[in-house]
């Protein structure tokens, strides 16, 4: 696409008449039209095509905003904090309708009979098929993803006709409908795709990593990697309300302080992520969204393979010394949720939740002193160079407070490229902090990926019977099910009374806005420029 | 024909000579990034993949394979002229550096001119009148460019130049988000833009350039006037400048013609290692201007371990700074015809 996009062919592609370019010379920046508005964010956008290997996340926001999956998610309010995608409510996106067996075996979907790709070539149901075959074999990342709703194989996905789909599933799960509005399961322009695909290529992985074929609100005007991505909007576009902006420019500005600069000047739009501490110093001044992070708990880990760990009044000492209060305010600025000090009795199913344990050192004294490790121990606590932002304060605040209960701690920084294998691979690391959010926001998923054995996500080496039946049990489950809240509580009281992993606070995620309005919060946290306006 | 042109065979003779030097470049960055910490396989794998999928990605970058056989394949596909393919930007490696090498040249050359221009006269000027506010203000320019770092100058004219007094541009890299670029030439935007005629985005590119090249220049500085204020005062004491002053030559012939090409030899020599320092150094200029180098993309392969990127960022420096020593010694045969090639 970069090099390929000459300046001729970007011009053409701007339309005719009003919806041109406004590099129109004599026009400053401060001055654009409400047609187009300017985004700046500090991660790279490397692939136009997620089902690649080594895809960043930053690169999700193509899947969204230039390709249809067959569902998507309403949005709903969240007080104080705009817009939000509303995980109970599913729409329909470029399917027109769908429905579901009795045995929740098969799932049928009617397609738009009206939907093109950007070549105007109709969505048919074989590219659906082909768009899902693909994310099932390629292996990696969506290969994974598919299967948390039980997407596996190829023979699942049957074209009935032009514009019915069939799904036919292994067993019924409630993940299966909203696994198909997550960014992965998008829809291709098989045909385009297959006429640039090779003998060592057929899933064009390489055609479509720098030239997206779909049908949706946006397609890409214009990609330099590691500096800009260009939306130009698609008019043709069925799959929702068109959006306002004709076109949206992706900047990448790798110094949070540049951002700022730009946000607050006016010469952007939006920023987005922004980090925690300017999003309370600009949010008296511009519009700055701080939505919690659905699912997803910023926690400290005790791994079970280290032995002191193993005893409970060990964890529970340390959950009793941790000064929640202070990691809230000087990790997160006080940008989302507190978790801590709530009611020791379960009697909803929310998730994240508070815990019942709050700061009393005379607690984690008495707790230590009851265990096996009444003279303290010297421990690690391993911390990620790349999330430096959020784990460096917190571990120098944990440090300080287990030195009073006799735990030395020493902080250990890794690097960013070996975090992951150290951390969730190999799992090796006796005292760490963790991370994970879960897309699909249901607590049984989150337990499947970070309480379960041997799970990514579980990097405490964590193993409890009940918690592997329960998980087992209500993963598929319908959460309307009568025997299914009974179930989640009993997985919260093992898990919270047993601590594999410590809840510290739930993050949110920054964005400011300064011109621009409509901004809604996704669980995959990528900006969805579909809803943006200019103001 | 070769014994007819010395310089011509000098110069055969200096390449053949860095042929070793850069199959030395080659054995030791694909050893160096094998050993860098970190499983780039885990890495790219994404954010949920499991052990198969992890493993399907160490197939897929054949890193599954033992390392000789790894380098064997690297070496073949170096000599066909391939750097391979990077994992982060999932482009060919050559590709990315043709787009990189001359934002960052462009950069570095403009900044460099600017210390030039400003540091050899400071030097020459604070040589001739040592002890005057002349020298002083060379001392404060000096001590401030080298004791400030690079991503606090630049943040500091952000701040006062872009946000407060808003008489720059938007700090957005090479070109605000109106321009489109222009055509691939040479990559360099002014150059480019001029061919073109588009004297529009020439000025924005201009524009753009402004201040990084300044902090950039701000930092290099330094010890090219110091380094001219240095060999300026050795050449003004020598003898051959009193013998010069006694034979009644005019002082501007006296410090131009005599003393001043005397000092530029060591001038030369510091500019070439400010350079080479200065195109890896500017990591954090990039930064902060969100300038598309060199220097940030080897930082960001560094940090995911992506092998081909960072071994075609090795390489390609090795072969600049080849050049560019080539390029100094010839410039010392024209500054002083004393120095011939045979004496090295």
């Amino acid at each position: 696409m970069t090099d390929l996009t000459s300046r001729r062919r970007f011009l053409k592609m701007g339309g005719a008449g009003a919806s041109i370019l406004p590099f129109l010379r004599a026009m400053p920046a401060s001055a654009q039209g409400s047609d187009t508005l300017v985004v700046v964010t500090g991660a790279t956008i490397n692939s136009l095509d997620l089902h690649r290997t080594g895809t960043s996340r930053a690169s999700y926001q193509v899947g969204i905003n230039c390709y249809d999956r067959l569902l998507t998610f309403g949005a709903k309010e969240v007080p104080g904090n705009g817009l939000s995608y509303d995980y109970t409510v599913v729409e329909p996106e470029l399917a027109e309708s769908w429905t579901e067996s009795d045995d929740g075996m098969t799932l049928t979907f009617r397609l738009k009979p009206n939907a093109t790709f950007w070549d105007g070539r109709k969505v048919t149901a074989a590219d659906v098929k082909w768009s899902f075959d693909r994310a099932v074999s390629v292996g990696g990342f969506p290969t994974v993803q598919m299967k948390a709703g039980g997407l596996e194989r190829p023979e699942q996905f049957i074209v009935e006709d032009d514009e019915t789909f069939v799904i036919q599933l292994d067993r019924p799960s409630k993940l299966t409908i909203p696994d198909l509005a997550v960014p992965v399961p998008y829809i291709i322009n098989s045909v385009e795709a297959l006429a640039n695909a090779t003998e060592d290529d057929p899933w064009a992985l390489e055609y479509l990593h720098t030239t997206p074929a779909g049908s949706g609100a946006y397609k890409v005007a214009r990609w330099n990697p590691g500096e800009q991505l260009v939306y130009e909007r698609n008019d043709e576009w069925v799959g929702g309300s068109l959006p306002a902006v004709q076109r949206v420019v992706i900047r990448e500005v790798p110094s949070p302080a540049t951002r700022r600069a730009l946000i607050e000047r006016g010469d952007v739009q939006v920023a987005f992520d922004i980090p925690d501490k300017d999003a309370s110093e600009l949010a008296g001044t511009l519009d700055v969204f701080s939505t919690p992070v659905e699912n997803c708990i910023h926690c400290l880990c005790p791994n079970f393979a280290f032995e002191p760990f193993q005893d409970p009044d060990v964890r529970k000492a340390i959950a009793y010394a941790i000064p929640y209060e202070a990691i809230f305010k000087a990790a997160a600025f006080e940008r989302g949720l507190p978790l801590w000090g709530g009611a020791e009795e379960i009697t909803d199913i929310a998730w994240p939740r508070k815990t019942q344990y709050y700061t009393d050192l005379d607690k984690a004294k008495e707790h230590i002193a009851k265990s096996g490790h009444a003279d303290g121990f010297d421990v690690p606590l391993s911390i990620s160079l790349d999330l430096a932002s959020w784990m460096e304060p917190t571990a120098l605040l944990v440090q300080e407070a287990l030195g009073k209960i006799g735990i030395n701690v020493t902080i250990e920084k890794i690097p960013g490229a070996n975090w992951r294998t150290a951390v969730l691979v190999e799992k090796r690391l006796p005292l760490h902090l963790e991370n994970f959010g879960g897309w699909l926001n249901t607590p049984d998923y989150y337990f499947f990926w970070a309480y379960k054995d041997g799970h990514l996500f579980n990097s405490s080496n964590y193993r409890n019977e009940e918690i592997e039946a329960l998980v087992d049990a209500t993963l598929h489950m319908p959460m309307d099910d009568p025997e299914y809240a009974p179930q989640i509580k009993r997985m919260f009281e093992i898990a919270l009374d047993e601590l594999p992993r410590i809840p510290l606070y739930q993050p949110a995620l920054n964005v400011a806005t300064n011109g621009a309005e409509g901004y809604e919060f996704w669980f995959h946290r990528q900006l969805d420029v579909r809803v943006l306006k200019a103001v | 024909m070769l014994a007819a042109a010395p310089r011509l065979r000098a110069v055969l003779m200096r390449l053949a000579q860095a042929v070793p030097v850069v199959a030395g470049v080659v054995v030791i960055s694909f050893l160096l990034t094998r050993a860098l910490p970190g499983d780039p396989a885990v890495y790219f794998a994404g954010v949920a993949a499991d052990e198969a999928s992890i493993e399907q990605t160490r197939v897929a970058m054949g890193l599954d394979k033992p390392l000789p056989v790894q380098f064997v394949h690297y070496v073949g596909d170096l000599l066909q002229g391939d750097l391979g393919q990077s994992l982060s930007s999932g482009r060919p490696v050559a590709t990315d550096l043709a787009n990189r090498l001359p934002a960052s040249l462009e950069l570095t050359l403009t900044a460099l001119f600017l210390a030039v221009v400003i540091a050899v006269p400071l030097g020459v000027l604070a040589a001739t009148r040592p002890g005057t506010w002349v020298d002083h203000l060379c001392r404060v320019l000096v001590t401030a460019g080298v004791s400030l770092p690079t991503f606090f100058t630049g943040i500091l004219l952000i701040y006062i130049f872009y946000y407060l007094a808003g008489i720059a541009p938007s700090p957005l890299g090479r070109l605000d988000f109106i321009y489109l670029s222009p055509d691939h030439v040479t990559g360099f935007y002014l150059i480019d833009a001029a061919l073109m005629g588009d004297w529009e985005t020439w000025r924005g590119a201009a524009e753009q350039l402004v201040l990084p090249a300044a902090t950039l220049a701000l930092f290099t500085l330094a010890p090219i006037a110091r380094m001219t204020r240095a060999a300026m005062l050795t050449a003004l004491s020598s003898d051959f400048i009193r013998t010069a002053r006694a034979a009644g030559l005019s002082g501007g012939t006296v410090l131009y013609r005599y003393a001043f090409r005397n000092a530029l030899l060591p001038v030369v020599t510091t500019l070439g290692m400010v350079f080479s320092f200065a195109l890896g150094a500017n990591v954090l200029v990039e930064k902060v201007f969100a300038w598309p180098g060199i220097g940030s993309y080897a930082v960001e392969a560094l940090v995911v371990s992506d092998y081909a990127a960072v071994q075609g960022f090795v390489l390609v420096m090795a072969l600049l700074f080849v050049t560019l020593n080539l390029l100094i010694d010839l410039l010392y045969t024209v500054i002083d015809p004393r120095i011939g090639f045979d004496a090295q």
